[in-house]
């Protein structure tokens, strides 16, 4: 049975409706540009513009990009490398931590907790740290450069001490110590099973942040066989981008050695491609994951 | 077992902090940490005199506060309209599609922006061609950029925050909206009544997350958008920015160092000052 809505409940409904669809189409409309222009002739873009459908279409740009997949693979391959070592690495040692924090019969686990939250609080700033990253690390143009300033960060700890005090209970730990497991033991054999979910959420933050990091290939790698996919990206885009813009109203043309507007589109969508794909699979993590912390608060 | 991340700290956060030294230094990058003349506050005091301070701070406190306001405010309402809607696919599909900015790197967002708004092809000016109106030249026009950095941080974000929000909304009890009902409340009623205040302490913890950082810029965003086109930096120029630039394009290191150590201290004694009023108010909101 239906009860008939009031005009109240018709209007609120109606508002809805509206204002979800425009913000949809907002944060959809974006990604469509791309696509669209990805797929068309470049002659088409430089004479009409970019549009929302291909004026004209071809598959041009992105033939241009894989003609020499060289250096676009080695990108690929470079992230794809720095995303599995850092989170495996970064998630083992977050999990760790977390597991340490979370029992209740350590001490110094306040101080602790405090050590590693103040880093949120103060810090040197980006210049003493990046002097620590290639004076005393000696990390330039290394891929360590790129894995392990992302490494872990307090949030993530924090969050994975929450959700381990939440999912294993209190005796769990007594009961296996009285049954002769060891601290590791308990950790790898029990801790880390009945944490699944937080540690997916936890990694899926991890994974997401290197693959869109370009930050560390801009400030630490010189080498450009070592470049991540992003920074490889950006490069593509800003030295067309840079002349484009000086040339607006001079009425310069621009060197045919550039990518062209296509192509650079079809990069960015080849770019971005593994998480438009894999997105629909990871998203019920998130949403689960971000769930979990604000019911906590 | 909490060997590993004790020393990343020490060696990622706690040892930097000493070099902290260099802001008071004429810095040289081949000299050590302690070989290096000693100026005092000298960069300080060139920062402040040429006014540089000031207008960064002031950028960067003003981004964030909109950032802050407009975001969570945005993220509220979108959230209770979504939990309105009574189509479940509609539902799903809108807020995965909402959801989506959060997960495309700021690479991509740079990307976007250069495709609506470039002087020969973008977007924008293909539209109004169409309606035979002349292009604009958007990267020549520094006060639109700071709707648009706004703009954009709205568009990445909206869909996390809404989810936060979204998971508030879910927990609210039933029992609440049935009671209104019955008191004759009409929709918009207990929206106001019970939804809106239901969500305030989800809206405390993310304000004072968010104010915690209100010195650190969201570096990526500006740096993407506006990258080291000097036109714009009076209206978009940050904190963070500018001592990226100072380090990687001037190499102003002992300056770059001053900026950093001002916005990490500052930053500081902001945190502090905002816990300990809040604790005065509401021990049970305040952050540690």
């Amino acid at each position: 049975m239906h009860i008939k809505d009031d005009h109240y409940t018709r209007l609120l409904q109606g508002l809805a409706y509206a204002v979800i669809i425009i913000g949809s189409l907002a944060c959809l409309i974006p990604f469509l540009l791309i696509i669209s222009a990805s797929l068309t002739a470049n002659e088409s873009i430089i004479k009409d513009g970019y549009h929302l459908i291909p004026a004209q279409f071809s598959v041009e740009g992105y033939k241009t990009v894989f003609t020499f997949p060289d250096e676009v693979l080695r990108a690929y391959g470079v992230t794809l490398f720095t995303t599995v070592t850092g989170t495996l690495t970064g998630l083992f040692f977050m999990t760790m931590a977390g597991y340490v924090l979370a029992r209740k019969d350590f001490k110094y686990r306040n101080t602790f907790s405090f050590y590693i939250y103040f880093t949120t609080l103060f810090g040197g700033g980006l210049v003493p740290w990046y002097i620590m990253i290639t004076k005393y690390l000696h990390l330039t143009d290394s891929y360590g450069a790129l894995i392990f300033p992302g490494l872990m960060t307090p949030f993530l700890i924090i969050l994975m001490k929450n959700f381990i005090r939440s999912a294993v209970p209190e005796e769990l730990f007594e009961s296996a110590k009285i049954d002769g497991a060891g601290d590791f033991r308990i950790y790898w054999r029990i801790v880390l099973q009945l944490s699944m979910p937080g540690i997916a959420t936890v990694g899926l933050f991890l994974a997401l942040a290197y693959w869109n990091d370009w930050f560390s290939s801009s400030l630490f790698i010189n080498d450009p066989h070592k470049y991540q996919l992003q920074f490889h990206l950006y490069n593509v885009i800003n030295s067309a981008a840079f002349i484009a813009n000086m040339g607006a109203g001079t009425g310069v043309s621009l060197g045919s050695d550039l990518p062209t507007e296509s192509t650079k589109m079809a990069m960015a969508i080849v770019v971005t491609g593994p998480i438009l794909f894999l997105y629909p699979f990871i998203q019920r993590y998130f949403v689960k994951g971000l769930t979990i912390g604000a019911v906590k608060g | 077992m909490l060997l590993p991340a004790l020393l990343f700290f020490l060696i990622n956060s706690y040892f930097p902090m000493v070099g902290v030294y260099y802001a008071f230094t004429q810095f040289d990058f081949n000299s050590g940490l302690f070989d290096a003349p000693f100026v005092g506050f000298k960069n300080f005091e060139f920062l402040w005199k040429s006014g540089t301070l000031v207008k960064l701070t002031l950028n960067t406190i003003g981004y964030n506060l909109a950032f802050i306001l407009l975001g969570n405010v945005l993220a509220i309402v979108c959230a209770i309209l979504l939990s309105e809607l009574r189509v479940k696919w509609f539902k799903k599909l809108t807020q995965s599609i909402m959801f989506l900015p959060y997960f495309v790197s700021f690479v991509i967002l740079s990307v976007i922006v250069y495709n609506v708004f470039n002087y020969d092809s973008g977007f924008l000016n293909t539209l109004l061609a169409r309606f035979g109106a002349g292009p604009v030249d958007v990267y020549n026009k520094p006060l639109v950029w700071i709707f648009l950095i706004i703009l954009f941080y709205l568009w990445k974000n909206l869909g996390y925050s809404m989810v936060i929000y979204l998971a508030a909304i879910t927990g609210i009890s039933d029992e609440y909206y049935e009671a209104a009902k019955i008191d004759g409340a009409h929709i918009f009623q207990r929206i106001w009544y019970i939804t809106v205040p239901m969500l305030k302490s989800t809206f405390v913890v993310l304000l004072l997350f968010s104010l915690g950082s209100i010195m650190k810029g969201q570096f990526d965003l500006f740096y993407q958008l506006i990258g080291n086109n000097g036109v714009l930096y009076n209206t978009t120029d940050i904190l963070d920015t500018y001592v990226f630039r100072s380090l990687k394009v001037t190499f102003d290191i002992g300056m770059a160092t001053a900026a950093g150590l001002y916005q990490s201290l500052f930053g500081f004694i902001l945190i502090m000052t905002v816990n300990y009023i809040i604790r005065k108010i509401n021990d049970d909101y305040a952050l540690f």
